[in-house]
């Protein structure tokens, strides 16, 4: 495993938009279901975004069917293994931060 | 047969938010962009505000357009490295970047380009020295004023980066 991966926030709404297979806009659209309207994916920023993640080996793209002319994605272990370790990471900090600002909150 | 017409403009490169935020307006007033080359853009009737409009510098693959395709965005077509596409804005927002990453990335490509095109006017510029090759040199030396522009708005974001995304 590499050292410590900390993602940015669009490549961890990618990822998680990416348990079930999906292709590009469905990404897009997913991705703003699950954060409440909070992050958009640009067009460029996702492509450019889904490109890294497949050489990175963290997603796959599937074999395109016949008729459809729009690649599907999915996750690799490698990906799931990075989400993990993030979603781990993040659980961390939320719980260091609510320990510090306890008399904030 | 629709109403159409053909803008003569020329925008700096370091202004390019400007050129999009002029495309913008023009589909606010009912002016969609169909078609550009050098220097010049042409516009068909649309109703006021019925499309989005976006530029950026990229080598436009077939894979990108039925990528954005697929998001609704249409392409228009380019003008050297610059491509220009549209969306309409029933169906939803249209972005092409959406974090200083990819801006980051963006604003590069944008240098890359310049500075091949500097590269080649200032060998064009020594060789050319007894005839015209002076105009090389003007170009590569507004060539170098644009790449410092540009790297100017990187070193703007890149400062940002280290604190947010």
């Amino acid at each position: 495993m590499q050292e410590n991966i900390v993602l940015t926030e669009a490549a961890y709404y990618i990822l998680l938009s990416l348990y079930t297979p999906q292709h590009g806009y469905g990404i897009m659209q997913r991705a703003e279901a699950l954060s409440g309207g909070r992050v958009r994916l640009a067009a460029g920023t996702l492509y450019g975004a889904l490109n890294s993640m497949c050489e990175k080996d963290w997603i796959i793209p599937l074999p395109v069917e016949n008729g459809d002319r729009k690649k599907n994605y999915r996750l690799t272990e490698k990906g799931l293994q990075i989400l993990k370790n993030e979603l781990e990471r993040l659980r961390h900090m939320v719980a260091e931060g609510d320990g510090v600002l306890k008399e904030e909150l | 047969m629709k109403e159409t017409k053909t803008v003569f403009r020329l925008f700096f490169v370091w202004s390019f938010e400007k050129e999009e935020a002029w495309l913008n307006t023009m589909a606010e007033q009912g002016w969609a962009l169909d078609g550009v080359g050098f220097g010049y853009y042409h516009f068909t009737r649309c109703e006021p505000g019925e499309y989005t409009v976006r530029s950026e510098t990229r080598n436009v693959s077939s894979d990108y357009v039925s990528f954005l395709e697929e998001t609704g965005a249409e392409y228009i077509g380019h003008v050297f490295q610059w491509a220009y596409f549209r969306k309409k804005t029933e169906l939803g927002q249209f972005d092409l970047y959406s974090d200083l990453d990819s801006r980051i990335a963006h604003l590069k490509r944008i240098n890359g380009v310049l500075y091949a095109a500097a590269f080649v006017n200032l060998f064009l510029g020594i060789v050319n020295r007894k005839g015209l090759g002076w105009i090389n040199l003007l170009c590569f030396a507004m060539l170098t004023y644009a790449i410092g522009r540009i790297h100017g708005k990187e070193e703007t974001l890149e400062k940002d980066r280290q604190l947010r995304e």
